[in-house]
Formats: C-alpha cells, structure tokens, sequence
C-alpha cells in the first residue's frame, strides 16, 4: 500500500583515509609486507583515519516527487546518488528502494570510441540496465533525438564533442526507470544541449516518476523540484520548499563580510593587465556595513588596477536575489563621463544605489569586469552578501513582509466623491 | 546479487492496472551471502553485448583480424613440437608431436586467455563500475566469453589437423566426452579468473605477476610433455593442478591416447569445482568495496 519510493533511514558512509601510505588507494603487496614487518601493530596506531563521507542521512521519498539534493563539492551529493544507485556499499543504516532504479551519474558511461555510434547506443543502453528489446523498441526515437542519423555507423571517436553528447544523453534520456537518479549531468555541453537536457528532465518529472537530482545549477533545480535536500558536511542542513532552503544554501555559501581585499590582486589569476583589489559595501553614512536599511541609499565600491591602456573596457556588478534571480546588473559604462578607453592606473570606482528600491529579504554580489564580447578580465560569483531590513515600523503595514523583489516608494491618494450618481464611477 | 534483499510488493494503482514494485533493500556489506543468479539471469543482455564487445574491439584495426586466432596456436605448437619434439625427442604417447602439443593447447589457451582477459577486466572496465550498479560478476565472465570465440577456431583447425594426420591417427567415439571436458576448463578457468580479478583492484601486482604464473602452470601441466612422464607416486600431488588431468583428458578425447585419465580427471573435476567456489567466494566479499577502491 505504500506510496513510498525511497525511503534513506540513518544511512552514513565512511572511508579508510591512509596518512602513511600517501595518495594512492590501491596498494602494492611490498607496501603491504613492507608496512607489516616494518609496523605490525599499524591499525591500532591509528595511521588510518575514518572520514564519514556521510552521517546519518534520514528521508523519505514518495512516488512521483522530485528531489534536487545541493550542497558544496565534497559534502556527500555523489556518494548518495552512489549508495541510491547500488554502486557502493553504506557502511551503517539503510535505504529502501520501491521500483526500478536508473541512475545517471555520467553522460555517456561505457561508451567505447572504437565503436559505432549503434553498436554503442546497445552497449549504453545495456549498461544502463534497459534489454536489447526495449532499445531496439526505443532505437528510433533515440537517433532522432540525437539528430546523428547519417553517422550511426560511423565510430563515435569521429564524432564531435557535441555529437557524442546528443548520443550519450539520448540513450539515458530514453531510459524507462520508474525512479531516475541525475548527477549534474546538465553540467556539460553547450547552451542549446543543455537546455534540451533540461526540457527532457522536465518532462520526465511531470510524467509521473520519482526523480533524484544533483545540480549545482539552482535555476535548473528549482524548475525541476519542489523540495530540496541540502547536505553539509556529509550531513542534511536542509530539507524542504525549493527556494527556502536553495536561499539558505546560497547566503550560506556567499560570504557575509563588510568588505573583501586582495591586497596583490590574486583575485584575477592570469591576467595581467586587470587587478582587482578590493571591494566593499557602504552604508548611507558611508561606514562599511552588510545590513542596509529599506528607506536609505548603499553603494558598493571596488578598487582595481590597469596596467595596459583597455578600449571598451568596463567594469561592474549584478544584484541577485538569494534564490538566484538576477535583480539588475550595472557597469561603470553607464555613465556619461564613460569615454570608451580606460589609461593605465588605479581607480576607485563607486555606484550609488538609491534607496526604496530593494525589497526586504537576502541578496547577492557577482562582479564581472571584461571588454564585452572580447575578454573577460575578473568573473567573481557570490563575492558579498547582504541584506535590506525594514527598521521604520511606522505606518499599520510595516511589520508585515511584501512579496517581490522591488518595493518601491510609491505615492498613493484618494479623494472622497459625494454625492455620484448610481452607475457613473467613470472618469470622464 | 549482492546482497540486497529482493522481494515483489504488489501495489494497487488505478484500476485494475496491478502493478508489482520490486523492492529492494540496500544495507551495509555482510561476509556472505549467495550470489544472485536471478539477478545475473536479468542482466543476460549486458553479458551480450560486453562479450560481443570484446570480440568486436579485439582485432579492430588489424589487418589479418580473426587469423591471428588460428596463428597463435598454431605457431606455438610448431614452436614446441620442433624443440620438444625433435630436439629434445620427448615421447608424445606415439602421436605425432605437432597434433600432440595442438590437442593440449587448445584446452590450455582457453584456460590462459581468460586469466589474461579476466585478470584486467575489472581495472578497464573501472569506469563502468564506479558510474553504475549491475552484478559485477558480468565483467570477468564475460571477457572470458571472448576467449571461447578463440576456442571455437582453434577447436576447427585441429579438425584440419585431424583430418590432414588421418593416416596416423584416427578419431575414436571418446570425442563426445569433449563437452564435459570443456565444462571442466571452464569451471577452472572463470574460477581462477575471478580470484584473479577481484585481488587485483586491491593489489595491482596481479597484473606483474600473471605472466610467470601462466608460465610456470604451463610447464606445471603436461603441455609440451607427456603425462606418462610423471613417475607414478607423485602422480596425485601432480593431479592437483586441475590442468593436467584436463589436458590429459583432451588428448584421450581427441588422439585416443591410452585409457581415459580417470584418476587425474576425477581429481581435476573435484579442483575445479573447489577453484571456482573459492573464486566466487573471494570476489563476493570484495566485490562490493570495488568502487571504492578501483
């Protein structure tokens, strides 16, 4: 009667992390004869050390919903889709799976480049766990989908990077699992390819399936999921509503300071002619501050270095939300004293933001400096964080939060009409 | 197979639309449990295609491709049959030496060709292993397929052979023992290819090691000599090595040679049973720390 797809009860995972033996995680039989005499008691000197890729991982999945799982590089995302999808062992706990799994942890796994673009649809497919009847069944659609007719039969070692992609993808997006598990496999390929990946995706979450998902992409996971798990650590941080925990996860993850400094410009390794040396957040005082208040102006402001004469060369900034909206974007070429040509030297360059723009609520700083469709010289993502309060309490409306993203001050009026006929409440 | 508890759930959906769930449960590693044929059986398709595979990828880009197969053999067998044979004129139980040394390649290539192909499946095939779940067991079993492809052209020239030799030998109803006999290689052969290619993820020595190996078994079994060579005490320590009672046994089964190897065969059956119950055991309990560790 269950509706239960999976179900994760205290599930953890550890891994033996050998200090003496250095990097490799195969040993060699001297090594270990070696280690032997030379060290008997070697496992209770404590030269290994256990680290618990994850710890006590609880949840429950119903049938039919979408997971997304975030979390940093190393907090435990793969290692569960790797325990989910039966490819290593948990070392305590356990996981209930209800329905047939198919995991894509990699585009294009077994693919072999000496052989044919159709020999290794059937391979992939088989690696995937689908029978020879369901790909031959699906075999059309496939090529189609991948748009590689004319060279089924030519080794995908010929194929261009984009043509295996298609292939790749096409044979796992054909796969037919009642619970699908994704690894970040919408990281690669180009623009087009990506967005196709992700239409296919949604598809198959609005069809009905369970679907597990491991993205780094938060516009791509919000679009595809309800709710979200975030893991640190190893451990569960979050679990719940998308944009809740996805906005957690990214003032988490941006840096909370009142301003950032690269004293020697390592902010933007190998380019010489562009150094970036700080940046900061102003209050309406001018004191650096992250906190800013609803009714008063901030600025931000970044410090840099030109070291070779830069036509077109701009620089600035992008306002997004926590949940990754982008709110605006601006450069020093807006302005009208902009000339087109920046000379060599050290600048301060500062913008004013206005106050009553910005809704109360969480936000974000990128800073992109480049010469548009040429160079880019400094990309940084997240670099400040900051937020709008609402501290005026005055007025019945105050306390309460306004959706949306601006909240501007607006002038209202009413008068009072007396004495309106019925039925002529139209301006003439 | 792993260890992993499968049961059927039914679970009602619309209607009358009865669908069963498979359910199956994933849990810490435990030492033993039994291999899940149900599971390999369901997976027969992916065996296929890897064999198919192998023997696709083997003689791409050579030029003379399947002739290497009948090459092979056949050279060596000329090799030893002129320095066995004629030089050091060892006795070949009165057979022409060259059919002789054939009769007994074809059982031992098959037995050294998986060791070779099992012993590095894993390793190259480690990308599959640590991006997706199928019963690991595949791997190994399959690369040996291949080999048995090799044996399929080998097992034709020696009919060549026979027929080439049909003054001085003459081909007697033991033949139809040669099925059995196969059964026997193979028992050993995948479960020495098992032991073989689970031990080498964890230790890559295998792989240095396996050449020597093959080398001293070979001159361990009466491949380029004669059974009837081995004085007659330690002929059960002899039989130990499972390759001897089968080489012996094709021999009978293909050149009439003598009695049938009853004893050495019997022991060489019980080996390789013991071989490939000890390789499966072994492969079973490291198995599932392979993507862990390759």
């Amino acid at each position: 009667m269950s509706d239960i797809a999976i179900r994760v009860e205290n599930l953890g995972k550890s891994y033996q992390i050998n200090h003496q033996q250095g990097r490799s995680k195969y040993r060699t039989l001297q090594e270990e004869i070696v280690g032997l005499v030379s060290n008997p008691f070697r496992k209770t000197e404590g030269s290994r050390e256990t680290v618990w890729a994850l710890k006590d991982i609880s949840f429950e999945l119903k049938a039919g919903e979408a997971l997304g799982i975030i979390g940093r590089n190393g907090a435990g995302k793969s290692t569960l889709l790797k325990i989910l999808s039966r490819i290593t062992r948990p070392t305590t706990g356990h996981a209930d799976i209800y329905g047939r799994i198919g995991s894509l942890l990699e585009v294009g796994t077994g693919f072999h480049p000496e052989l044919t673009g159709r020999e290794n649809i059937f391979l992939n497919g088989a690696v995937l766990g689908m029978t020879r009847r369901d790909i031959q069944r699906r075999f059309d659609e496939i090529v189609a989908f991948a748009e590689i007719e004319k060279f089924l039969d030519t080794p995908v070692k010929r194929f261009s990077s984009g043509m295996y992609m298609r292939l790749a993808f096409s044979v796992a997006a054909h796969l037919e699992p009642e619970i699908l598990v994704v690894d970040e496999v919408l990281a690669v390929g180009d623009a087009e390819f990506q967005k196709k990946c992700l239409g296919k995706m949604s598809d198959v979450s609005h069809e009905g399936r369970t679907v597990l998902f491991v993205s780094h992409n938060m516009a791509a996971i919000k679009h595809l999921c309800k709710r979200i798990i975030w893991l640190k650590q190893g451990a569960i941080a979050a679990d719940g509503f998308s944009e809740p925990v996805i906005s957690q996860y990214m003032m988490e993850s941006a840096v909370y300071t009142r301003q950032r400094l690269w004293p020697t410009g390592i902010a933007s390794p190998g380019v010489d002619e562009f150094k970036l040396y700080s940046i900061r957040m102003l209050n309406q005082h001018g004191e650096m501050s992250t906190s800013h208040e609803i009714e008063h102006g901030f600025s931000i402001e970044m410090e840099y270095e030109i070291f070779k004469r830069l036509p077109y060369c701009r620089i600035g900034w992008q306002i997004n939300t926590a949940t990754g909206i982008i709110v605006m974007e601006a450069y020093d070429s807006d302005s009208v004293f902009y000339s087109g040509i920046r000379e060599p030297g050290r600048f301060l360059s500062r913008c004013d933001i206005p106050g009553h723009l910005l809704n109360t609520g969480n936000y974000l700083i990128d800073i992109n400096a480049g010469i548009p469709n040429l160079k880019n010289l400094v990309n940084l993502e997240n670099v400040l964080a900051f937020n709008i309060v609402d501290t005026s309490a005055t007025g019945a409306n105050s306390s309460v939060e306004r959706g949306g993203i601006i909240r501007a001050d607006l002038i209202w009026s009413q008068e009072k009409h007396n004495n309106v006929p019925k039925g002529s409440f139209v301006r003439t | 197979m792993a260890n992993t508890e499968v049961k059927h759930i039914s679970q009602p959906t619309h209607g009358d639309d009865r669908q069963t769930l498979k359910h199956i449960r994933i849990q810490p590693a435990t030492t033993w449990f039994p291999i899940d044929f149900g599971e390999i059986w369901a997976f027969r398709d992916l065996f296929a295609i890897l064999a198919m595979r192998d023997i696709k990828l083997r003689y791409k880009q050579t030029m003379l491709g399947i002739i290497w197969v009948i090459l092979q053999p056949l050279v060596a067998s000329l090799i030893f049959a002129v320095i066995f044979g004629r030089i050091a004129a060892l006795p070949s139980d009165g057979k022409p030496y060259l059919l002789f040394i054939y009769a007994g390649m074809l059982p031992w290539n098959l037995f050294a060709g998986c060791l070779q192909r099992a012993g590095n499946s894993l390793i190259s095939d480690a990308k599959l292993i640590t991006k997706v779940y199928f019963p690991r067991l595949i791997i190994p079993i399959a690369s040996s397929a291949a080999v048995l492809l090799d044996f399929a052209v080998a097992f034709v020239v020696m009919i060549v052979l026979l027929f080439v030799y049909h003054d001085q030998v003459s081909v007697t109803w033991n033949i139809l023992a040669l099925p059995l006999l196969l059964l026997v290689v193979l028992l050993i052969s995948i479960g020495v290819s098992l032991f073989l290619s689970a031990l080498n993820v964890y230790y890559r020595d295998f792989m240095y090691a396996l050449p020597f190996v093959i080398q001293v078994w070979m001159y361990a079994s009466p491949l380029v000599y004669s059974a009837s060579m081995i004085p007659d005490r330690w002929r059960v320590i002899y039989a130990l090595n499972p390759m001897a009672g089968v080489i012996d046994g094709f021999r009978w089964a293909l050149l009439g040679t003598g009695e049938f190897p009853l004893l050495t065969m019997s022991i060489a059956v019980v080996m390789g049973c013991l071989f490939f119950i000890v390789g499966a055991y072994i492969f079973q309990r490291v198995e599932s720390s392979f993507a862990d560790v390759v």
